[in-house]
């Protein structure tokens, strides 16, 4: 009755927000008086998948078959799935990212399971129940859900919580083979297309984001954002209406129906702060405001605010950030 | 080509989100509903994919009680052929997944689209267990989607890029944007939308895997701390001594 946990890699290293993962599910395993084994996807190193011992992690599989490198949803279903028979794993745990939703939703089905994705808090196990809180209703609310089936899969939502750090534990690192055979790879890419990170930060894994509205008045002073951004090591992002008008490119569309985010610290540089945009970013910690208009609706969700001219305010706000550094 | 498009019945974006007394339920009073947002987009594409085909059907499933009609009757006057209610309450993204492959089974659709997650329980959890209770490729989250033959050209998002992806059909397909621009119904679709045909059918099982115990909303922010813009560096100072985030 062990926990198992999916952790995401990429050019060799663990994600961030698989690293989270980790933690939560050694935290269950800790519960269920078990033990927690990772199994890898993407591509990963072997002296990075063993510090996982410090989230707490016990033992790390991993299937160096080279198709696995780029996400497939069969072939990543499969080998989750024969690492769970493997290790018996009562429970399974994975990101809430595009891989996790894909991989958990069809998992959930090859393995009888309950399924809860964007979990955010760990599980409470009174009464013989085993329940999880949830985001719904696009971040206005949460909910507690009762997670049935003998088998759970738990997808955890970003920056919910924090990543253990035992320095210097390692885990045992096992390779092993889940068998993959050609007909898994049915929807495997014909080509990857990374986006242009040139040294920045990528929004979903970001502790710390700038984003941009309608305020910002075309995608030329886009540089104030970036400059705020770079000083601090944050993603940069923006509202829908400017996603719409093509001033940023759609990933960047933090809302309802773009992007959810949570990160640590959330700027808001000429957004009003529709219901919607809302619902993308009101499960950040701290949230900053800059806008001309004291009569923004987004200064009732804010933390900080500054009333005033963004093409004023952004410059200060660089300078003092380098400042500090 | 025979397009399966699901969609969902939801709360308008701008809801003010309350529940009932006893926090089990979402509070419907005085609550104008939508179509998913997300779904929209699976239904203009499957919509586009047709015409531009010249042939083909374009049927609408939805899993709901009666009060979802008005809307599958606004996805008619988008531009579905027919709809499909599943007579029940969703319980939950299981019940519903196996509803929809019950009538995918028996009409042998060659696509089935949906929206990435509904908007109230956000899941994202439905186009997996669709594509695993039938046995066949899901394609998720999907920014684009062309159709040569039998073969679907789709563009799949991963976190920091997208990968193009080739599958045959039949394929899940669980959409968002930028993959069209969503059409809103014109007069002419809005008439012939009544009398297009709209068959109920009850469910084929009742078995569900989750159950909301409460729904709780979100702890009220404190107020919000202004800054002086003329001190704006000020802010930076906070963030880091008192909110200490950065």
């Amino acid at each position: 009755m062990s926990v198992l946990v999916v952790v995401e890699c990429d050019g060799g290293e663990v994600k961030k927000s698989s690293l989270e993962v980790a933690s939560y599910a050694s935290q269950v395993a800790q519960m269920l008086g078990s033990t927690a084994t990772a199994v890898a996807v993407g591509e990963a190193t072997e002296a990075n998948l063993a510090k996982l011992g410090e989230q707490g992690i016990s033992k790390v599989l991993y299937d160096s078959e080279p198709r696995l490198k780029d996400f497939v949803n069969g072939a990543y279903t499969k080998l989750i799935a024969v690492a769970a028979s493997k290790e018996e794993a009562k429970v399974i745990v994975l990101a809430n990212s595009n891989i996790g939703a894909a991989v958990g939703s069809r998992l959930s089905i090859r393995l009888e399971a309950s399924l809860a994705t964007n979990v955010v808090e760990l599980p409470k196990t009174d009464g013989g129940k085993f329940v999880v809180k949830r985001g719904a209703f696009s971040g206005k609310a949460f909910a507690d859900v009762e997670l049935a089936s003998d088998r759970k899969i738990i997808a955890v939502k970003k920056n919910s919580i924090e990543a253990l750090h035992e320095a210097g534990k390692t885990a045992p690192v096992e390779s092993f083979s889940a068998q993959l055979t050609d007909a898994d790879f049915a929807d495997a890419p014909k080509e990857v297309i990374m986006q242009d990170q040139a040294g920045g930060v990528l929004l979903p894994e970001a502790d710390l984001v700038v984003s941009g509205g309608r305020g910002m008045k075309g995608p030329e002073n886009w540089n104030l954002i970036e400059d705020l951004a770079k000083a601090l090591g944050a993603a940069t992002a923006c509202s829908k209406p400017v996603s719409d008008v093509d001033w940023r490119p759609h990933h960047e569309h933090v809302g309802q129906t773009g992007i959810t985010v949570s990160p640590n610290l959330y700027i808001a540089c000429g957004i009003s702060g529709a219901i919607q945009h809302l619902a993308g970013v009101n499960s950040s910690k701290v949230i900053v405001v800059i806008n001309k208009d004291p009569e923004a609706p987004f200064f009732k969700a804010a933390d900080y605010g500054i009333v005033g001219d963004v093409f004023d305010v952004l410059p200060k706000l660089t300078a003092a950030v380098k400042e500090l550094n | 080509m025979k397009f399966l498009v699901c969609i969902s019945n939801v709360p308008d974006t701008t809801t003010k989100i309350t529940f009932t007394p006893d926090n089990k339920e979402f509070n419907k009073a005085g609550v104008q509903f939508v179509i998913n947002p997300w779904d929209e987009y699976a239904l203009t594409r499957a919509i586009e994919l047709k015409e531009a085909q010249g042939g083909g059907t374009v049927t609408v499933l939805n899993v709901g009680e009666a009060d979802t009609e008005p809307n599958i009757r606004k996805a008619l006057a988008i531009g579905a052929d027919d709809a499909i209610r599943v007579n029940a309450h969703p319980k939950d993204a299981f019940f519903v997944a196996k509803q929809i492959a019950a009538v995918a089974k028996e009409g042998g659709y060659d696509a089935i689209l949906m929206g990435k997650e509904s908007i109230d329980y956000n899941g994202f959890q439905v186009h997996g267990m669709v594509g695993e209770l039938l046995g066949i490729p899901t394609v998720a989250p999907a920014m684009k989607l062309d159709m040569s033959g039998n073969t679907a050209t789709l563009e799949r998002e991963i976190e920091g890029g997208k990968e193009i992806v080739e599958v045959n059909t039949p394929f899940v397909a669980s959409c968002q944007q930028p993959m069209c621009e969503p059409r809103i119904p014109n007069m002419r679709g809005i008439m012939t939308a009544r009398t297009k045909p709209l068959k109920v059918v009850e469910p084929t099982t009742d078995a569900a895997r989750t159950e909301v115990e409460t729904f709780a909303l979100p702890p009220a922010k404190q107020g919000v701390k202004l800054i002086a813009a003329e001190n704006a560096g000020e802010l930076i100072k906070l963030l880091r001594n008192e909110a200490k985030v950065i």
